[in-house]
């Protein structure tokens, strides 16, 4: 027995919180198309509850036998717009209280994919679905909804762009808590295991297991041993830390994998804080020597971070997918929440911040009087950078209804709290109202 | 099944004794055995095999409780994942 390995594992686990942060079964729904909707949604209830049937169990079993905490057991479907559209139905809400009675009944925390594909343009489905989002995420508690709105090979779709800002201030007027349901991407991936973006794509197989790992805490630990040691080290230390993570992430999918009977997917390497202390992406980048998240360098140290974590794991794992890289929530991480607060953090440093790792703008409350055309500007220049630098990127703001600069957003439990910041208020509306496409950009045409 | 059994807490008289007689109570076997005082917390590892008729949430909350009665903190975990993440 090699004590200091087994003592090191248990320390991961139980001091610097290492966990499974969900895993997530990808269920394809095509067979359940109808031109009938309600027959399309008893087949989507009977499907969900026959092919996950066992998830929340044996995520549970492999939880208590291997003592790998498993936060979220997920479920992500076929994008809804593409189901529902063969039906005569005039919006999808039902869909997605089909989608969330599955949820509810299987004990799945949250189930994802009431999506819809836009990036270069609408098929008949799609607009009723981006319609119908404000009333499906008000009326559901379990359902995510994405739109991806642009990417690198067919540029960005300016009328869904502009659409979609209206949309997340629908949905903020009933309660903002209920934004942290959506999230509007630029080159979605089809194998994300996290929330609220899960969808399963349609070039997966039928029924998958993707996992996503976490662990900022055991980074951070790593970190505290090679404090003023040179920046390459600091990057080798991430490297085998990650490697470590991942390892488990890859064993837990396949021990779940062959439990459930069910192809294992992707591990999806990213490091994914919680509002609880010592789980901090925050704090690494302030480990790596910054005053606080937010000052000059941030940038720097947070590519390196991504980069290396990517590294680490792509060895440790059969096949890497989702998102993979540093998630950079504000409400999520309690280091980022303080840097708000105090001051050393905006918005501009956080869309910086973007470009370098993954996703987006992330769980960040704004003022309720912020426009549509604003929140819709905010979603362009996001999807822009990822359109141009060929990575996902993502905006999952919060109009805080009611409330203004200064003021927090409540959303409970994993989800934290949300200062809210100040968005710059000169109006994009004429650059927004022009409608249309941004082309591709050129180097997306590589055959 | 093999699996990897930790007792770390305060030293005092009798652990090893009360930790090994529960586990022939349960009908685990102990095939490893180590133990150590780090910065005056006792910390022993052992591993230890269950057979197939035996039940590990049974195990699992058996020791628990022990730990609970004993002020330890007494984990059982199937090996297999320390591998995992230790080996290549």
């Amino acid at each position: 027995m090699e004590t200091n390995s087994i003592l090191e594992t248990i320390q991961m686990v139980s001091e610097e919180k290492l966990d499974i942060r969900t895993i997530t079964m990808g269920i394809s729904l095509f067979d359940c198309i109808d031109s009938d909707g309600k027959k399309a949604r008893q087949k989507i209830y009977n499907k969900l509850t026959t092919k996950a049937k066992d998830l929340v169990k044996v995520a549970n079993q492999i939880q208590a036998e291997y003592g790998i905490p498993i936060v979220n057991k997920r479920i992500s479907v076929t994008p809804i717009s593409l189901i529902a559209a063969a039906s005569d139905d005039k919006d999808y809400v039902e869909f997605a209280k089909t989608m969330d009675q599955a949820a509810t009944d299987l004990g799945v925390d949250l189930i994802g994919g009431f999506s819809a594909l836009v990036q270069k343009g609408y098929q008949s489905g799609d607009i009723k679905l981006i319609n119908s989002l404000p009333q499906a995420l008000t009326e559901t508690s379990r359902v995510c909804g994405s739109v991806n709105v642009g990417s690198t090979r067919s540029g960005i779709n300016l009328d869904a762009v502009q659409k979609m800002g209206t949309v997340i201030k629908d949905l903020a007027k009933v309660d903002p808590v209920n934004c942290m349901s959506l999230v509007v991407f630029a080159n979605a991936v089809e194998d994300n295991p996290f929330m609220a973006g899960a969808f399963h794509g349609v070039g997966e197989a039928d029924c998958v297991i993707n996992v996503g790992i976490s662990g900022p805490g055991v980074v951070k630990n790593a970190l505290e041993k090679v404090k003023g040691q040179p920046i390459d080290v600091v990057s080798e230390t991430i490297k085998k830390t990650t490697f470590k993570v991942t390892r488990m992430g890859q064993f837990v999918g396949n021990v779940a994998s062959k439990s459930l009977g069910v192809p294992f997917g992707i591990v999806d390497l990213s490091l994914a804080p919680t509002p609880n202390e010592g789980d901090s992406v925050a704090e690494i980048l302030e480990e790596i020597g910054l005053e606080s998240v937010g000052a000059p360098g941030t940038t720097a140290a947070l590519a390196l971070l991504n980069d290396a974590v990517k590294k680490g794991g792509v060895m440790a794992c059969e096949h890497v997918g989702g998102l993979s890289g540093a998630f950079i929530p504000v409400s999520e991480d309690a280091e980022m929440i303080r840097a708000v607060t105090g001051g050393h953090l905006n918005i501009e440093k956080l869309e910086a911040m973007t470009a370098v790792c993954s996703v987006g703008l992330d769980m960040i409350a704004i003022p309720g009087d912020t426009t549509a055309e604003t929140i819709s500007g905010m979603i362009a220049d996001e999807a822009a950078i990822g359109v141009i630098n060929n990575k996902t990127t993502a905006v999952r703001i919060i109009p805080a209804t009611g409330k203004k600069v200064g003021d927090e957003v409540e959303f409970g439990g994993l989800f934290g709290k949300a200062p809210v910041m100040a968005v710059n208020t000169n109006s994009p509306a004429d650059f927004i109202h022009r409608g249309g496409r941004i082309p591709a950009p050129i180097h997306s045409f590589k055959n | 099944m093999k699996a990897i059994l930790t007792v770390i807490g305060h030293d005092h008289v009798g652990i090893v004794a009360k930790v090994s007689t529960k586990l022939a109570e349960l009908n685990v076997n102990i095939i490893d055995i180590s133990q150590t005082l780090m910065h005056e917390n006792f910390t022993m590892m052992m591993m230890v095999t269950l057979d197939n008729s035996t039940q590990f949430d049974t195990v699992q909350k058996e020791l628990a409780s022990l730990g609970q009665e004993t002020g330890l903190d007494i984990r059982i975990q199937r090996q297999e994942i320390f591998d995992a993440i230790q080996k290549l």
